[in-house]
């Protein structure tokens, strides 16, 4: 409540934006800000619509819950614990990995609320309230995801350190586009790195986990997406095309 | 005793077959446990202070903030006061505490008073490095002058380099170690599980009877995962003074830093041919770095054995963390000096280089008539002769495409290496050896060999690697491993199901020598009616399991490896003369090593091989500032990999001859690896008919090369 009371007292700059705001906005979305999207909160409160919501947290450990996999974890951790990190050493959750740690490579590709993110780089705190979706999630029992499954039978690994990164870009791309096209699969794992060299499988299981894919006779395959990609992410970055 | 052989390729129901990996579905789920996964109760995280100097000395250090922080268990001084650090990113303290966000306070919280000392971190400018260029003695093949002050000689001279590389591993280098009493149990990211066992001994003097390793899954090697490494003890103490385990994983900045990279080499050369191309003398000045050691010696010329050689080396030592060995040591550098001169070569003599190299075979030695074929070959795939046009005589317009090719070689026999294998009563078969699949597929190798040896389908062998209790595996380096794992788990096979004969064959009315294991059957020969099911068979067994060691290598039964692989590549490429961009738009690979046991993963290596090659020869390169001793680019946003964008059409072709069946088993990992660089390279001076010197062909060095070409 104290804090509600400072933020409604701040001074504001023409812009709308206050100094300290905007130093906040950046300090909670600055993952948000790494992956190439402003934090939302930080864009309405320039138009004073969230100022009064804005609470400070930290920076000893707060209580926070998250949805993982479908249920609810709650967790005490401190504001500046990352998604992979509340993921890996708070819920044992090991499949997405740290490798570059600031959104680099992909290694900690997650799904949240329906899009891929790197997890390195999304605070823990930031995913409150939003559905987040690991590789842990996606087989059934034994049985193999199409992804998956399409992964193993066309070698797209070696090491397999970059792999369930690879297999959660690869599933957010063909939920959101079941038919992609080269282009679309270019920029959606544009975003992820594999030191191995398993790109010539790697795009093959794609095109063959895409027929598999159960949406893929609700498809209109005459319907053409105007564009691949991740939204919280810039793809295609390693391009030097 | 049976007759140790490889089965007939007609014969073979897994051999040779497309198999996908058995650690596929534990990968692509999450569920592979890296050591950077390993959770032990009542873990502690480790974080380490690196020196910000490329060149000091330690005046003071003070821990004692540190140590008071909350949650921080241990701080363990690595190198204290009075040491002289020759490297950016050298280890001098490391700290214990409950998470990682403590022990990253706790090592800002260290105070550490350094002198800084003069430093040389840059090597190209050989006239810079003063004393500390250490030239080795010139070497001389038959008569050099002679050669070049021959009338008829037509020569070329020109300047080729390729910079330092880093490994770059995913999972970066580190350890969870896990202290019992006296006994030091050890979860490293490595190559070499049973290597390191002494390497901790030596280092904590303590008995090597007290060091466990155990690790399932790496996140790549690639040559620099075979040392416990300063962290590694460092690891081990802060688990002793704490009495608990301690992970500790090298952050990202450091593992591109201190924990690997493959030596440069920049090179002057000069060779001679008669006017019909016939390669008569080579001279090459070159140098290099590998660290505060010097550097490799790459062998010069590379393949082409010049009648006449004058050859000056000089390893530059200069203050950066130092060389290991990076897939195919040596020889990526050597191909490329060497396979880029030969190139220029052809232009200059008007000639199309596979021409020339083809004109020249026989100085490859025993390997030149496998060479020719596989030339032709890939020449085949790539349309080599319709699509080939004279330097830069192309299409017009600013995109420029062009072609090149190299040639490479290795060795790749198989290490020593033994195996125990047990048939259950219950018909599952273990197999147990200390090796560690780096993500080659040995695994899925040696459960094809089992498999395959005793009839059973590949879900009834179980495999227990990566555990320094089993037998000795050895460590994966040198393409080395498929070559020696398989053969020892060929043999132990084959003497577990002599064993298993001997025992059975009364019950079938016969003797063990008649009996044969055919798909998932025991039978006898040429009476199939007669036979058991490989459970009937096992069950046989009553309750007393069979044994059989294997070992390679096993003079008294035959060879199973040898050793000599090599192949050719060609790619096409892309430059945009404008923005001096380079596209690889096709890559052809021949390959030949031997004997295939799964040609799924073997393609995979040579895939992998040639896109890791893409990122070396477009991108790769640590850049180190003169003035600041430090590394510009330890990440991986400037350090850059190649991407899925950057891979271009790719065709492997495996030589799978009878003459390769014969070889026996030999290693993969590596030859790949050599000839993108050279290929890479011709291809772009032959699009754009300028000579770009160096690695990596970046946007910038292409113009700049135009531009002195005066093409730009």
């Amino acid at each position: 409540m104290a804090d509600k009371r400072k933020d409604k007292a701040e001074e504001t700059t023409k812009a709308g934006i206050s100094r300290r705001k905007f130093l906040k906005g950046v300090g909670v979305g600055g993952g948000m800000l790494g992956s190439g999207v402003l934090s939302g909160s930080l864009l309405q409160d320039g138009h004073g619509a969230q100022a009064a919501a804005t609470k400070v947290l930290g920076p000893g450990a707060v209580a926070i819950e998250l949805n993982v996999n479908g249920k609810r974890w709650p967790l005490t951790l401190e504001p500046r614990v990352t998604l992979l990190e509340a993921l890996r050493d708070h819920l044992e959750l090991t499949g997405a990995k740290k490798v570059c740690d600031r959104a680099s490579c992909g290694a900690c590709t997650v799904i949240l609320d329906g899009s891929p993110v790197y997890s390195c780089s999304v605070f823990a705190i930031e995913a409150q309230g939003k559905t987040i979706q690991t590789v842990e999630s996606l087989a059934d029992g034994d049985t193999l995801h199409p992804v998956q499954a399409a992964f193993v039978e066309n070698d797209a690994q070696q090491c397999g350190f970059c792999t369930p990164g690879f297999v959660m870009a690869t599933k957010a791309l063909l939920d959101k586009y079941p038919n992609p096209t080269a282009e679309q699969m270019r920029l959606a794992l544009g975003g992820n790195l594999c030191r191995c060299g398993t790109y010539v499988g790697i795009r093959q299981a794609v095109m063959q986990a895409a027929q598999n894919s159960p949406q893929n006779s609700h498809q209109n395959s005459k319907t053409r997406a105007p564009q691949a990609g991740r939204q919280s992410r810039a793809g295609g970055g390693h391009s030097n095309a | 005793m049976p007759d140790y052989n490889w089965p007939e390729p007609d014969s073979a129901a897994l051999v040779g077959k497309r198999i996908s990996r058995v650690d596929g579905p534990a990968k692509v789920t999450g569920t592979a446990k890296y050591t950077y996964d390993v959770t032990r109760p009542g873990m502690l995280y480790a974080k380490v202070l690196r020196s910000p100097y490329a060149h000091c000395r330690i005046v003071s250090i003070d821990v004692s903030a540190a140590e008071k922080l909350p949650g921080v268990e241990a701080v363990y001084v690595v190198q204290g006061a009075g040491t002289e650090i020759h490297w950016q990113g050298d280890d001098i303290a490391a700290v214990a505490a409950v998470d990682e966000q403590t022990a990253e306070d706790a090592v800002q919280n260290i105070k550490v008073q350094y002198k800084q000392l003069a430093h040389l971190v840059q090597e190209e400018d050989l006239s810079k490095a003063g004393d500390r260029a250490k030239p080795a003695a010139e070497q001389v093949v038959g008569n050099p002058d002679e050669a070049f002050a021959a009338a008829e000689a037509v020569t070329v001279e020109g300047y080729y380099g390729t910079s330092v590389v880093t490994h770059c591993c995913l999972e970066s280098h580190g350890f969870v170690a896990e202290w019992e009493g006296d006994t030091l149990t050890v979860y490293p990211s490595t190559q070499a599980v049973e290597r390191l066992t002494g390497q901790f001994a030596e280092a904590l003097k303590i008995p090597a009877t007290n060091v466990h390793t155990m690790m399932q899954y790496v996140g790549g090697g690639f040559g620099s995962k075979f040392a416990v490494d300063r962290w590694g003890i460092a690891a081990a103490h802060l688990a002793k003074q704490t009495g608990k385990p301690v992970k500790l994983m090298l952050e990202r900045a450091p593992e591109q830093m201190v924990a690997g990279n493959r030596p440069s080499v920049y090179a002057k050369v000069k060779i001679a041919a008669k006017p019909d191309g016939t390669l008569t003398a080579w001279e090459s000045d070159s140098w290099s770095t590998g660290g505060m050691g010097g550097g490799g010696s790459p062998p010069m010329p590379y393949i082409w054995n010049f009648p006449h050689q004058r050859k000056r080396h000089t390893a530059v030592s200069i203050n950066a963390g130092s060389a290991r060995a990076w897939r195919a040591p040596n020889h990526p550098q050597g191909c490329y000096v060497t396979m880029c001169s030969i190139e220029d070569l052809a232009a200059k003599l008007k000639m199309d280089p596979l021409d020339l190299v083809l004109k020249n075979i026989a100085l490859t030695g025993e390997r030149s008539e496998l060479y020719r074929q596989e030339l032709l070959k890939a020449a085949e795939l790539m349309e080599w002769k319709r699509r080939w046009h004279p330097r830069a005589q192309g299409s017009p317009g600013p995109v420029k495409q062009g072609l090149g090719l190299a040639l490479h070689t290795w060795a790749g026999r198989g290490h020593a290496a033994e195996c125990r294998i047990t048939i259950h009563p219950d018909g599952y078969v273990e197999v147990s050896t200390c090796t560690q699949d780096i993500g080659t597929g040995t695994r899925t190798v040696i459960a094809i060999v089992a498999a395959e040896t005793l009839g059973v389908p590949m879900e009834m062998v179980k495999l227990n690697i990566g555990d320094n209790h089993l037998p000795p595996g050895g460590s994966s380096g040198g393409s080395t491993t498929v070559g020696g794992v398989s053969s020892s788990t060929r043999r132990a096979a084959m003497d577990a199901r002599e064993q298993l004969f001997a025992r059975i064959a009364s019950g079938l009315g016969t003797t063990a020598e008649n009996l044969e294991t055919v798909n998932g059957t025991v039978r006898v020969k040429n009476d199939p009616s007669k036979g058991f099911t490989w459970k009937q068979a096992a069950a046989k067994l009553g309750v007393n399991p069979v044994s059989a060691m294997g070992k390679n290598p096993d003079e008294a039964k035959g060879a199973l490896t040898s050793s000599g692989v090599g192949g050719v590549q060609m790619a096409d490429v892309s430059v945009d003369t404008e923005t001096g961009v380079v596209r690889v738009n096709k890559m052809v690979a021949v390959q030949d090593c031997g004997l295939i046991v799964d040609m799924k993963t073997a393609e995979s290596q040579v895939y992998g091989a040639m896109i890791m090659g893409i990122g070396y020869t477009l991108f790769e390169e640590r850049v180190m500032d003169e003035i600041t001793g430090r590394m510009l680019n330890p990440n991986m946003e400037f350090y850059k990999l190649a991407g899925l964008a950057d891979t271009p059409e790719m065709v492997v072709h495996m030589w799978t001859d009878a003459e390769q069946q014969k070889r026996g088993v030999i290693g993969l990992g590596e030859p790949p690896t050599i000839s993108p660089g050279a290929a890479i390279a011709n291809a772009v001076a032959n699009a754009t008919g300028v000579r770009v010197p160096t690695l990596p062909l970046t946007p910038d060095k292409v113009l700049a090369a135009l531009e002195k070409g005066g093409l730009a």
